[in-house]
Parts: C-alpha cells; sequence; structure tokens
C-alpha cells in the first residue's frame, strides 16, 4: 500500500506534465479540428461555432493540401531510402576490419546530427548559392551549368533532400554499426571457407541479420521525415511556387499565419493518421515478408 | 580484390564521406572570419584573406546574439534539470515500483509516442495564452519538463539495478525515497550523463516550438534568433556564418567532449523502438 | 544543475519537492518578466517595423530621442515573411508592443481583433497632422467602418515603368494613356521570334490585375463585403484585357522565379513595360548601366478610358489598444508625420511619403521619375477593407493563372473566383448577421 503511494508521487510530476501538456492539448486538438476557431473566434469566443467534419472535407478539396503532401510524399519516399542506405554504407566502411582511425572517422560522420537545424540550413543555403555557392563552382569544373538549387521549383525539394541525408545519416549509422557489430563473426568465417563472395556474404548474411534493426530504423526514420518544416522554413520559405510546401508548413501557415487554428488542427490529424498507416502497412508488410 | 586495393579504397572512401560531412562545417567557420562580401566572389574563396572578428563583434554589439546566447543556456540548462529529475523518478517507478496497472500505463505512454508532437502545437498554444505564458521562458520549458523517450530510457537501464539491493534497504527500514536518493540514484548515474546531454541538445535545437511561442526578441533562442536574421540579412553570408557557428558550437563541444554517452544512450534508446 | 551533486548521505529531502520548487521560481520569474508591464517613466516605447523599415527608422531616431529625452524608442525588425504571424501570435498571447508599422490590407485584420486604438481624437487635436493633406484613399484604408485606426506613413502603387527608346523606335513619343494605345505598343513591342515581350506580368503576383480590376466602376466584394464581385461586367473586362495580354503573347506566362533577374532583362530590352511599384526606381538606378538611366522612365498605368486608378498600398502606423504608451506612441507618429522626416525617409529608402506637402520640397519635388507616382496617388482606389482580402486576392490569381493556361474562359473563371471568394467569405457573413450582444450561449 505504501509502496503504491510512493510509485505514484515518483510519477506524479512527469505524468502530470505530459498529461497536461501534451495529452489534454492532442485531445483538445481533436475538438478543435471539429470547429471553425478563426480569427473571428480569436477576437470573440462566441463566433466560434461546431463544423463537424467540415475543415476535414475542406482540407481534401484543397489543392494546396494535396501538393503539400505530395511534397512530403515525396520527402519521405526519397530521402528514407538515401538516408538509410547513406547510413548502412557508412557502417559497412566502419566496420570494415581494414578501416583506420575508426573512432576519428565515426565521430566526424556523426558530427552533423548534433548541430542545430537552422544554422546548418543556413549554411546550405549559401553553398548551394546560384551565383557563388561552392556547389555550382564545384560543377562549372565539371562542365555543368549553375542550377538554381533552391529558387527552381524542380531542384528545391532534391537539395533539402540532399541536406537532409547529410545532417541524418550519422545517426542510423550508429545503430547501424552496432547491429553488425552484434553479427556473429563465425557466420562470415563458415561463408568464406564455402567460397561465398563479398557481396554474397553481404546479401545472405549481412543483410537477413541486419534486417530487424533496418525495419526499426525505417519506421523512425519514416515518422520523423514525415515531420518536414525546419528545413524549407530557413531554406526556401516553403517556395519555390510553393514546392517545398510540407504537410506542417501548411499547418504552421494555416495555423498561425491565416489563424485558422480548426483547419489548422485538422491538418495535423491528418498528417498523424497517414503516418500511422504508414507505420502499420511497414510492420504489417514486414511481418509477411519474415512469414515468407 | 587485392587487400592492399581493398584498403586503399576502403580508406580513400571513409576520407571522402568525412570531408563531405564536415566542409560544410569548416567552411562555416571559415567564411564567419571573412570581412563583409568577402565570400560573395568568384572564385568563392576557401579562406579569409585577412581574418576578422567583425562579423562576431557586429552580432553581438548590434543584433543581440549575446542576449539569444544567454536565453538558449538558460533555457535549455532548465529543461535539462527540470526534464532529468521528473524522467529519472518515473522511469525509476516504471521499472522498479510494483503498482496496479503498471505495464498498462507504460504501454499507453510508448503508444503515444506515435503522436507527433506538432498535434498538440495549436491548443498548447492556446493553452499557455490562456495561462499567461505565452512569449515567456516558461512557455518553451513546460512542456519540456518531461518526455515519454526520457522515461522509457530511464526504465530501460533501471530495470538493471537488482531487487535484492533495493529490498536489503526496505528491510533496514528505508523509506523508499531514501532509497532512490541514496541506493538508486547514484547506480543511475551513467544515464542521468547521457538523459541530461540528450535533454539539452535536443532543447538547444529545438525550433518549431519556440517559434510559435516567442513572439518578442527578448526571449529569442539561438535558432530563432538565427533563422530572423537570415531572412533580414540574406546577403550577408560572413554574419549568418558566424551566426551559425555560435550556434552550433556549444553543442558540438558538448557533444566531442561527452560521446562515448551520447552514443551509448543512442543505442540504448533505439533497442526496443 | 541541481541533481549532478546529490549522492551525499543527508539527502532526506525528496528530490521532487525540491524540482518543484525550482519550477515553482522558475515560473514566477519567468512570469513576471511576460506580465509584468507597468508604464513607469523608463520603459521603452516598443515599435515593430517589417523589412528594411526598421534600418532606416534607426537613423532618424536620434534626433527624435533628443527632442523627447523623456522618451526611449526600442525599435524590433522583423523579418517581412514572418511579420502577420509575428502580430497575430503576439495578439493572442497579449505580448504586442506599443505601436507597429502595419500594411494597410492587414489593417482590418487587426481591426476585426479589436487590437487597435482608434485615432480620430487624437488627429483632431493634431498640429502636425492634416488629413486633408494626405492622398484621399491612402487616408480612407486607415478607416474602417468610420472609424480611424491609423496614420500613412509610406505609400505603394503599381505602375508603368518603360522603355523610352523602345518606345520611340517603334514611333510612340509618349506612353500609353489607355488600354487601346496600350494594346497597340505592346503589339508593336512584342516578337514571338526574337523573344521579346511588351511587357512582364509574372503570373504569381497579384498586384497587377488587382491593379487592372480598381480601374473598373464595379467594386470587388458586394452587399458589405459579404459576397464576391468577380461576375461583374467591370472585373471580367479587367480579366480580360489581362489574360489577352498573355494570350497574345505580349507578356511572358511565366512567375517572377522563373523571370529571375528582371531588371538586367529590362535593361536589354526584353521587356519594354514593367508594371512595378515605387522601390523600383532605386533598383533600376543601380542596376542598370549609366549610359541606360535616360532610356527609361514611368508612366501612370493607363486606365480602360484615359489614366486610371490603381492600388492604394502602403503601410500605416497604428498604435495597439492596450499600449500603456498611447501619448509618447503618438509623439512618435506625429515626428514621423513632418514633411522633413518623411523627405529623409525617402532619401534612405525610396519609400514614398503619404501626404502632398512632403513631395513639395527634397529630392522628390525635381525627381522626374517620381513625378507619375505623385500624379497617380491622387487617383489611387483602396482594396476591399475585409480582414479575408489577402487570401481572396491571392485564390483570384491562382484562377487567374488557369485561365492564362486556358484552362477556364474568362466567364468560368470569374464564376470559380466568385465561388471561392463566397467560401472564404462565410464565417464573415456568420459574424455580421449575428451581432455580439445577442449571440449568448455559445461556450
Amino acid at each position: 500500500m505504501n509502496r503504491q503511494h510512493a510509485a505514484w508521487l515518483f510519477l506524479a510530476p512527469a505524468l502530470l506534465v505530459l498529461g497536461v501538456f501534451f495529452l489534454l492539448p492532442v485531445i483538445a486538438a481533436l475538438a478543435l479540428s471539429l470547429t471553425d476557431y478563426d480569427l473571428y473566434t480569436l477576437a470573440d469566443i462566441r463566433n466560434l461555432r461546431f463544423v463537424a467534419l467540415g475543415n476535414y472535407w475542406a482540407l481534401l478539396q484543397r489543392p494546396l493540401f494535396w501538393s503539400a503532401l505530395g511534397h512530403t510524399v515525396y520527402f519521405v519516399a526519397v530521402g528514407v531510402p538515401l538516408s538509410m542506405a547513406a547510413s548502412l554504407g557508412a557502417a559497412l566502411l566502419l566496420n570494415s576490419p581494414l578501416a583506420r582511425a575508426k573512432p576519428f572517422f565515426r565521430t566526424a560522420l556523426f558530427a552533423p546530427v548534433v548541430t542545430t537545424v537552422v544554422a546548418v540550413a543556413v549554411i546550405w543555403r549559401y553553398l548551394f548559392n546560384t551565383k557563388y555557392g561552392m556547389a555550382n563552382f564545384a560543377l562549372g569544373h565539371l562542365g555543368i551549368h549553375p542550377i538554381d538549387w533552391l529558387g527552381d521549383p524542380h531542384w528545391a525539394m532534391p537539395t533539402i533532400i540532399a541536406f537532409a541525408v547529410w545532417k541524418n545519416f550519422g545517426y542510423n549509422m550508429i545503430i547501424f554499426l552496432a547491429g553488425l557489430q552484434a553479427i556473429p563473426p563465425d557466420l562470415y568465417e563458415a561463408a568464406r571457407i564455402d567460397g561465398a563472395s563479398p557481396w554474397r556474404q553481404f546479401r545472405h548474411i549481412t543483410l537477413p541479420m541486419l534486417a530487424p534493426t533496418m525495419l526499426m530504423v525505417a519506421i523512425l526514420t519514416v515518422s520523423g521525415y514525415f515531420q518536414l518544416f525546419a528545413e524549407p522554413y530557413v531554406m526556401t520559405e516553403g517556395g519555390p511556387l510553393q514546392s517545398t510546401t510540407s504537410v506542417l508548413y501548411l499547418m504552421y501557415e494555416e495555423g498561425f499565419k491565416w489563424w485558422n487554428l480548426g483547419s489548422a488542427s485538422a491538418v495535423a490529424f491528418l498528417l498523424f493518421i497517414i503516418m500511422f498507416a504508414v507505420t502499420a502497412l511497414m510492420l504489417r508488410f514486414s511481418r509477411r515478408g519474415g512469414e515468407s | 580484390m587485392n587487400p592492399r586495393l581493398a584498403k586503399a579504397m576502403i580508406n580513400g572512401l571513409l576520407i571522402g564521406t568525412a570531408i563531405v560531412a564536415l566542409f560544410p562545417l569548416l567552411w562555416m567557420l571559415s567564411v564567419s572570419f571573412m570581412a563583409p562580401g568577402e565570400a560573395s566572389s568568384l572564385p568563392p574563396p576557401l579562406l579569409p584573406a585577412h581574418p576578422t572578428m567583425d562579423n562576431y563583434r557586429e552580432l553581438f554589439v548590434h543584433a543581440g546574439m549575446g542576449r539569444y546566447l544567454l536565453n538558449s543556456l538558460a533555457v535549455s540548462s532548465v529543461i535539462t534539470a527540470l526534464s532529468l529529475g521528473f524522467n529519472l523518478m518515473a522511469g525509476y517507478a516504471f521499472a522498479k515500483l510494483r503498482f496496479a496497472g503498471r505495464e498498462r500505463l507504460f504501454q499507453a505512454l510508448i503508444g503515444a509516442l506515435v503522436i507527433p508532437a506538432q498535434v498538440a502545437m495549436l491548443p498548447l498554444f492556446l493553452l499557455l495564452k490562456y495561462i499567461g505564458l505565452v512569449n515567456s521562458y516558461a512557455g518553451v520549458i513546460v512542456p519540456g519538463m518531461a518526455t515519454v523517450f526520457g522515461i522509457f530510457l530511464v526504465r530501460q537501464y533501471a530495470r538493471g539495478i537488482p531487487d535484492e539491493l533495493l529490498e536489503a534497504a526496505r528491510i533496514d527500514g528505508a523509506g523508499e525515497w531514501r532509497i532512490f536518493g541514496q541506493i538508486v540514484l547514484p547506480l543511475l548515474k551513467p544515464i542521468m550523463v547521457t538523459l541530461a546531454i540528450f535533454s539539452f541538445l535536443a532543447a538547444w535545437n529545438d525550433f518549431m516550438w519556440p517559434l510559435i511561442v516567442l513572439t518578442g526578441q527578448e526571449h529569442y533562442t539561438l535558432p530563432i534568433g538565427l533563422a530572423s536574421l537570415a531572412r533580414e540579412h540574406a546577403q550577408d553570408s560572413e554574419l549568418m556564418m558566424a551566426g551559425s557557428v555560435i550556434t552550433v558550437l556549444p553543442v558540438l563541444a558538448l557533444f566531442l567532449a561527452m560521446q562515448r554517452y551520447y552514443l551509448e544512450g543512442l543505442l540504448l534508446g533505439s533497442v526496443k523502438g | 544543475m541541481k541533481h549532478a551533486g546529490r549522492s551525499h548521505r543527508s539527502l532526506r529531502a525528496p528530490s521532487m519537492r525540491r524540482s518543484l520548487v525550482l519550477a515553482g521560481v522558475l515560473l514566477c520569474a519567468a512570469l513576471s518578466s511576460a506580465c509584468g508591464r507597468t508604464p513607469a517613466a523608463e520603459q521603452p516605447l516598443t515599435f515593430w517595423t517589417f523589412g528594411r523599415e526598421g534600418e532606416a527608422i534607426v537613423k532618424l531616431l536620434p534626433d527624435f530621442e533628443r527632442a523627447h529625452p523623456d522618451i526611449h524608442v526600442k525599435v524590433q525588425q522583423l523579418p517581412l515573411t514572418a511579420a502577420h504571424q509575428k502580430l497575430l501570435t503576439a495578439f493572442a498571447g497579449g505580448s504586442t508592443p506599443d505601436m507597429t508599422q502595419l500594411g494597410n490590407t492587414w489593417l482590418p485584420e487587426m481591426v476585426a481583433l479589436h487590437a487597435l486604438q482608434p485615432l480620430q481624437a487624437r488627429v483632431d487635436r493634431s498640429t502636425v497632422i492634416e488629413p486633408d493633406d494626405y492622398f484621399a484613399s491612402i487616408w480612407a484604408t486607415n478607416v474602417i467602418d468610420g472609424t480611424l485606426y491609423g496614420v500613412p506613413w509610406y505609400v505603394d502603387t503599381r505602375l508603368l515603368f518603360y522603355r523610352k527608346d523602345l518606345l520611340k523606335s517603334a514611333g510612340f513619343d509618349a506612353p500609353p494613356r489607355d488600354w487601346a494605345e496600350w494594346r497597340r505598343m505592346l503589339a508593336a513591342l512584342s516578337d514571338l521570334q526574337r523573344h521579346t515581350y511588351g511587357v512582364l506580368l509574372p503570373t504569381n503576383e497579384y498586384e497587377q490585375l488587382m491593379s487592372l480590376a480598381l480601374q473598373q466602376p464595379d467594386p470587388l466584394l458586394r452587399d458589405g463585403g459579404r459576397y464576391g464581385n468577380f461576375r461583374s461586367a467591370g472585373f471580367k473586362r479587367a480579366l480580360a484585357f489581362y489574360v489577352d495580354t498573355f494570350r497574345l503573347h505580349e507578356a511572358p506566362a511565366i512567375t517572377n522565379v522563373e523571370a529571375g533577374n528582371p531588371w538586367l532583362e529590362f535593361g536589354r530590352g526584353v521587356y519594354a513595360f514593367y508594371l512595378s511599384g515605387p522601390w523600383n526606381i532605386g533598383e533600376f538606378r543601380s542596376r542598370l548601366s549609366a549610359a541606360q538611366q535616360d532610356d527609361w522612365a514611368t508612366a501612370p498605368l493607363p486606365g480602360p478610358e484615359g489614366p486610371g486608378a490603381a492600388v492604394a498600398g502602403g503601410s500605416s502606423l497604428v498604435i495597439f489598444r492596450n499600449s500603456p504608451h498611447q501619448q509618447a506612441a503618438w509623439t512618435l507618429i506625429e515626428y514621423l508625420s513632418q514633411p522633413a522626416v518623411q523627405q529623409r525617409f525617402y532619401d534612405l529608402l525610396g519609400d514614398m511619403p503619404p501626404r502632398r506637402a512632403s513631395w513639395t520640397g527634397g529630392a522628390l519635388r525635381d525627381d522626374p521619375k517620381a513625378r507619375a507616382f505623385r500624379d497617380q496617388l491622387e487617383r489611387v482606389k483602396p482594396t476591399p477593407p475585409v480582414p479575408e482580402w489577402e487570401r481572396i486576392a491571392n485564390e483570384m490569381q491562382l484562377v487567374a493563372a488557369q485561365a492564362i493556361a486556358g484552362q477556364l474562359t474568362i466567364d468560368q473563371a470569374a464564376t470559380e473566383i466568385d465561388r471561392r471568394t463566397d467560401l472564404i467569405l462565410e464565417k464573415r457573413r456568420w459574424v455580421l448577421d449575428h451581432p455580439q450582444p445577442s449571440a449568448e450561449g455559445r461556450r
């Protein structure tokens, strides 16, 4: 009894914080998304109306929502595989018995992860400047004409993806590295005796042994990448031609620029539902893949 | 393949990757010492012709960067201290204290991880407006005072504490608080360090929430101040690079000094996702 | 912070209690800094500016503070793109400054929030600010439902920058006065083979179409801003003229991003006309070579029949209702409204003054490139004073871009703009039809 009591006291501060500042707002967001809370409501709460699913319905008919979703899916679908491939490649290099100065390289490759998104996004903005940026200068030596990286609607998102891969690959690299180190060395030993090439060893030992880690990493990365916001905010302000407006950017503008909190909450919930569905699909897909 | 060739290739690739990873950061450092306009010339210079501290002086004297730096330090430290305390207590309780509904409550918390934080932001803003915390340090701090991730991390680690140790103390008549303070906390020290680094980095780098809740310059944290400057002074690359250095350097230094703890925590936190 | 050295023995005090105390202390500290607004004499007057204006204002302030030693002004510069959001969040959070610069299309929004202080009484008493000296339509943008909320600070209207030499070589000695004449010039100066166009009208900017639309007698919204009026004959005429310019290949259907560096292209003769605002006088002066400076000039926007109206844009100075420094703020507004100060402001930035007296001296009086603006300012027209206007204008342009692409006819486009506008205005209609005092029982 006394111990039960103590347990709850230990839990109280954290649960209170999470309850009041997270759980309660989430529930309130659901309620808010069913109202037309807007500028007029801000002026006078009596201007609030219940609109049921009206916000959701209106959003599904808005081209901007679909294009924001499209840009976000583009970012996730291209960014996550690239990011994971870079992480895995770097982890394989670091795990190789031939690699030298491993601690140094591990630290160097991980450094971008701990940096502040805003600060490094600012750096990239200058590196990818059309006229004076290092990127175009380097390409110029290869005879490639300057590309308007952040000003051309076709190039802005790829540039942001490259930035995200650069910024994040170190994180998953560490996880993959631990996964690689956990693979029993005698598996490789046996394969080598059988005369399996390094590529076959990778395909038939490394990948299957790493599969659970990869699934977890994929799910975490996907949900992280769905929350794209700071990069376009700093690098492109959602442009050019809204080509880098993500779902969260739309929510931010809808909520805090136009002050349509009702409709912005609906955007947030739609994003949540989509993320949830994608994660569930990935889990189910992997489970089926694991059974067969 | 020839082993020497393989060795050269692997190390060459590592060097190449390291250059890609570090070049932007080194370039930032170099440009921050250039004179205004120097970086915007062709060919783009790699090193400053005449290194100068003018950009830093300008940032601290005119752009209010010193204030932002102090704000960031204060806000991040307080969040770290508070969330460390709250998460340690809760994580320990989930790991070692028996109470009705423990597993279910923990499952629910883990389940809540799938909800993106942004869903809560709009009502949270209204809530803080109601309490009167918009545009205050507390507005940034309060939602970060406890994290599911932190609780999870502590729980994972605290499960390794042998029950016999705690039982023995109870038989000796020690109260629960005393056990926590004198036996558990010292054992949790490594995870405390890890969690502290995590919390501090997360608080320091946080962008979207401070951007929303802070309206006046006097409360800006570094990322917000930098983003605001970047929109005002888009052409002044040297100045902006100096600002980026100020923003990035403290966390980078913290990471370099404490990287063992940080990387261990990263793995511990992702064992069971 | 406090937890690091806590493993020593004497510790009985639960860490939770300690943390809570610490949290409480911090909360109070933060709270008091957020809410502790007392109108103390030393408290500075906070003034928000957006974009470039902040840098110029800092240079005007020393003189003001010398004349008024009791007032200390704290200027906060917000990036233009973040300004709107910051204003609204500040209002929602109760942390608005004492005064701010405010674009006159944003004014209705802040008025709808009851955020601004009415100023008529102060203007009546003022010896500096004379309403009659201001361009009438510019002044009118600050009057919402009969109440004055702001004093115009600088003006913005869109007109024609044109290449004199190109017009002359095509046989035109003077800039166009009406649409028919303009159309003839556009036809003569456009050449699809040589990739030259009469005019640049970026398809993602609404100001150009809006300028043409404001020249019509029909209002853009009807029934007191309850519904769109884009199906009116006037708007359709403006839209048709606008769309025809693209269909006849007299303007390229590109956005301002694709247009890249319009000043350079204008200098090269890719465009003979460029429809834009006052800041471009400075841009052309600095970006075109000295030899080309005599080749370009400005002209009022041609209307359907003779020189027409155009947008009455710009920024005003407003005081927030909850500011404890109303008098100090007003003193600063009066200072910034003096013709001599406005002339210095023009010299610093190129922002044009809203009152006629400021145009009679300084660099403005003799500047031939500014004269067309001065002329047009007498004919400008305000945009509809509803909070939703900016969103409506955005939608209008999106639909117009579809018409340019040939996806919609003029009639279809007008109907579609009305449909979207009516949707945006739905809440406004409801609020207007449910006046506050009678609406009770709602949460």
